[in-house]
């Protein structure tokens, strides 16, 4: 399961898809629309895609780990669209034997995801509206989001 | 050749322009199809040259050689997730 979709995104047919008799654990993560960025209030965001090479781009990535940890299932869902503060963008769903397995391929999967999936963000604030720039180097969850120059 | 252009998020934009069909001398490559697209359309010039691409759904570099039909996308700098 590798799709992006428009409506709102479906976590529970995530977690059934990466289920099964030998999965000992399911990892999830769920990426949601946060209020702020950078000090400024997000009233609302954009993702817009390349939906057939972004989902080829998934399935690859899935593939990859299901090489690197056999025995895992694999779901990744992203969203596009003009979402609300709080509303789910993506969805990653890791099933494996051990817990081990699940959360170290989640996490790769997620950063994977974000690193080489074509899809962008669009954020919305009271006064103008800004596409996202990944950041350069470093760990995303501290460097937060820069805009592009304009 | 011709070849069918795919804009995307901010270059869309700044051209206006979701799809652009182009003609190319053959031997051209990815790098060449950018250059004659900021030639049509020259609101692109002020982005990087080139930006990240794809050719018929994979990334490619700017050296890579096009063929008759490719499907190329430019992309600026993805923050999906």
């Amino acid at each position: 399961m590798h799709r992006i979709v428009v409506e709102p995104l479906d976590v529970e047919s995530a977690v059934r898809e990466v289920g099964g008799a030998g999965m000992g654990g399911i990892a999830v993560f769920l990426g949601v629309v946060r209020e702020f960025n950078a000090g400024r209030g997000v009233v609302a965001v954009e993702y817009h895609a390349y939906p057939a090479m972004a989902e080829k781009v998934m399935s690859r990535i899935g593939e990859a780990l299901r090489q690197d940890f056999p025995g895992i299932r694999v779901a990744m869902l992203h969203r596009i669209g003009r979402l609300a503060v709080g509303e789910t963008s993506l969805v990653v769903a890791i099933g494996a034997p051990h817990r081990r397995e699940a959360f170290a391929a989640l996490r790769l999967a997620v950063d994977r995801i974000k690193q080489s999936v074509p899809v962008w963000k669009k954020e919305f604030y009271s006064d103008g509206s800004e596409w996202l720039e990944p950041p350069a180097t470093g760990d995303e969850a501290s460097a937060g989001d820069r805009e592009l120059p304009p | 050749m011709r070849v069918r252009v795919l804009l995307f998020a901010r270059l869309r934009e700044l051209s206006g322009r979701e799809i652009v069909e182009l003609d190319l001398e053959p031997g051209a490559t990815v790098g060449d199809a950018w250059s004659r697209l900021c030639e049509l359309v020259p609101s692109l010039a002020v982005f990087p040259h080139p930006p990240l691409a794809a050719r018929n759904l994979e990334y490619a570099a700017p050296g890579e050689p096009v063929g008759e039909g490719d499907e190329i996308a430019f992309l600026p700098p993805v923050s999906g997730g």
